[in-house]
């Protein structure tokens, strides 16, 4: 009996230590659960059945193969404009305009339909012009900010309407496609993504996002510039003392983020199908709001790239599920109610310390901590003698 | 351009005026205290919502009221987590206005027709007919109220208290001062003021409800408090300029020769909005606590 104690008390205090770690993590599902829990109260107010339209759409989303294939296509471009809030928000500004960005990276991506380029190289272009029209559309906001201090937050918004209007503008009148003129040129077939799933619309997109996401994982922590970037973030004076060009950083972290949300704005259009097209003459549907669900998956990924991918995951699944939801049962649920859930979320994920606001979870867990701790030094003492 | 056409414009210049004077100088009250918020433009669509669902079972005055009143309950939710619970006011106004976009959506289905919902004649707010033209009695309360404001934050003692909280908050909790209770009270006056905002625009202005209705006015608010430094007069000036360039733009729309792409014409307000505050910056400067949540050391 007395030899086992060390053990268990290392795999105790293993548990203890991971549990802290999870704190963050924690914190995120419990703003997830808070936010389900507002839009199940809504619904039950408006005479809907809650659990049914749960049911439905956690069925939705992960209820087999195709279900988390369409979760993953719904998630895809949620991490790259997730991407672009967070790269800002480390640099220590609220970038919300990747909408807008994502805007103009999309149409940008359209252009490709007037090349003739082999496979490959076709969507390398295609990607790079996403990339620089997004920077582009954030680099003025970012001049903005530097020379005269309009505030970021304003700024990115006003661009945001600008580009949703240029966009319609440019979508309707300009790279319309000649022959049904209620959707753009379409991407030709060399510049199309392929689908990674036949039957949904899962395709090798994912894999720019992911591999996007990584690299700005790698830019930002483990590089001198990325460091700096953070650095600033913190605290812009103690980084000012340190010899960092604040001025810089602001740039990078605003162009790094214009790159991203561009990408998101291609790969909807590079690799959606069945139109591969921007629906100009619909209002551009399937590009509308991807960039404030993004900020939504920035935050309950905590602005880590890695928590952004498993972020993306649940809300596509909230995407994907919410379109199994508004056709389930007699009473369907709105798709909207989505968004609604979404909100919650946030606003549940702007309080610090959630969990410190749940006294009776905060006294459990203490308790349960303390108790782990105490078994783990009696284990420890035991041993030591 | 006659002289009639003149007046027309500014008619609409003073309606479109409204809504922006009335949620920045609600804000210009919030941000002296030290709270910022962006969520107004979830607060204003949510009113507006709100509003006309009030409007359309109790006549227009009980539509005013449910607006106000949804715009104080969302100022309080923002304003007891950024006061109390320290929250990051950016992220909490982000999170109401993504909450706002979902559950007006997700209410115009439920009243029928997805994004778009008529407010009946019976329900909106009579206008003064004169002889340029029909005018909401609204237009008063948001050209009066800006100089009662600018009296208030000068002359007051609860005006004093207030820019005090959002000033030097240490110091005036010594001075007894109740910083986080102040705080809730001013998010709230501007709730107040942002929810009859909302509802103005449903109820008494254009008689409908769609799911972009506040279409960035929010948010242009907040640029009129940018550019007015916190003086509520000259809050009231950027939303008559903002106020006169969205007239300007419906008024383009309707030429009949299209001299420009009506996309470009209703790019314009937003244009002219960055246009303004990249010229105003600068000369302003706001509370040293603005945005920050006051903790005791």
């Amino acid at each position: 009996m007395t030899e086992t104690r060390p053990i268990e008390s290392r795999l105790l205090r293993g548990v203890h230590r991971t549990l802290t770690g999870l704190h963050p993590a924690l914190e995120s599902l419990i703003a997830a659960l808070v936010g389900l829990l507002v839009g199940a109260i809504l619904m039950y107010i408006w005479g809907f059945d809650p659990w049914k339209a749960y049911y439905a759409l956690i069925r939705g989303a992960y209820g087999g193969s195709y279900e988390w294939a369409s979760s993953i296509a719904r998630g895809t471009p949620l991490i790259l404009t997730a991407l672009t809030f967070s790269i800002c928000l480390r640099a220590g500004m609220f970038n919300i305009g990747a909408e807008g960005q994502m805007y103009m990276g999309g149409i940008a991506s359209v252009l490709i339909a007037y090349f003739v380029l082999p496979r490959g190289l076709h969507h390398i272009v295609g990607l790079i012009l996403a990339g620089i029209a997004g920077a582009v559309w954030s680099l003025v906001p970012a001049f903005l900010k530097l020379t005269r201090g309009v505030h970021e937050v304003i700024s990115t918004i006003m661009f945001n309407w600008i580009a949703r209007w240029l966009g319609l503008y440019l979508t309707i009148f300009v790279i319309v496609d000649p022959i049904r003129n209620e959707k753009t040129l379409s991407i030709p077939l060399s510049a199309r993504f392929p689908l990674l799933v036949r039957g949904t619309d899962l395709s090798y997109t994912v894999f720019v996002a992911v591999a996007f996401a990584l690299l700005v994982y790698f830019l930002l922590w483990r590089t001198a510039m990325g460091y700096e970037v953070r650095a600033a973030g913190l605290n812009p004076t103690a980084a000012r003392y340190g010899g960092i060009h604040n001025r810089r950083t602001m740039f990078l972290a605003f162009i790094l983020g214009g790159i991203s949300a561009g990408l998101a704005g291609a790969i909807i259009v590079m690799g959606q199908p069945p139109t591969y097209a921007i629906l100009g003459g619909g209002g551009m549907p399937q590009l509308m709001n991807i960039g404030f669900d993004g900020m939504a998956v920035a935050m309950v990924g905590r602005n880590h790239p890695i928590g952004i991918l498993v972020a993306a995951l649940f809300f596509g699944g909230l995407n994907a599920g919410g379109r199994v939801m508004q056709f389930y049962g007699s009473n369907p649920v709105p798709l909207e109610m989505v968004r609604v859930v979404m909100g919650a979320i946030v606003l549940a994920m702007s309080i610090p310390e959630l969990i410190r606001l749940f006294p009776m979870i905060r006294k459990r867990g203490e308790e349960l901590i303390r108790l782990l701790r105490r078994v783990g030094r009696r284990g420890e003492e035991r041993k030591a003698s | 351009m006659s002289a009639s056409d003149i007046l027309q414009l500014l008619r609409i210049a003073l309606h479109a005026m409204v809504p922006l004077a009335l949620t920045a100088v609600g804000e210009v009250v919030g941000e002296t205290a030290g709270l910022f918020n962006i969520g107004l433009e979830g607060i204003l669509l949510l009113s507006a919502f709100a509003g006309a669902l009030g409007a359309e079972a109790g006549g227009p005055l009980v539509g005013l009221i449910v607006g106000m009143g949804v715009g104080a309950a969302v100022s309080l939710v923002f304003a007891v987590i950024n006061t109390y619970w320290k929250g990051t006011q950016m992220v909490t106004g982000i999170g109401i206005n993504l909450f706002a976009m979902g559950f007006v959506a997700f209410g115009l289905i439920q009243l029928g027709a997805p994004g778009f919902h008529d407010v009946p004649k019976a329900a909106e707010v009579i206008k003064w007919r004169t002889g340029v033209g029909s005018f909401s009695p609204i237009i008063l309360v948001a050209l009066i109220l800006p100089f009662f404001i600018f009296w208030f934050l000068r002359r007051t003692r609860a005006g004093l208290m207030l820019k005090a909280a959002g000033e030097m908050p240490e110091a005036a909790d010594v001075a007894g001062i109740n910083i986080n209770g102040i705080r809730v009270v001013a998010a709230m006056f501007g709730g107040v003021l942002a929810g009859l905002a909302g509802a103005y625009m449903s109820v008494a202005w254009m008689g409908v409800v769609t799911k972009d209705l506040s279409a960035g006015r929010g948010f242009i608010s907040l640029a009129c408090v940018v550019f007015s430094g916190l003086n509520p007069l000259l809050a009231l000036l950027a939303a008559f300029i903002f106020g006169f360039f969205q007239a300007l733009a419906e008024w383009v729309k309707t030429l009949p020769a299209k001299p420009i792409p009506g996309e470009f014409v209703s790019m314009l307000p937003y244009i002219v909005t960055l246009l303004v505050v990249s010229g105003a910056i600068g000369r302003v400067r706001f509370p040293k606590a603005l945005g920050v949540p006051y903790k005791r050391e």
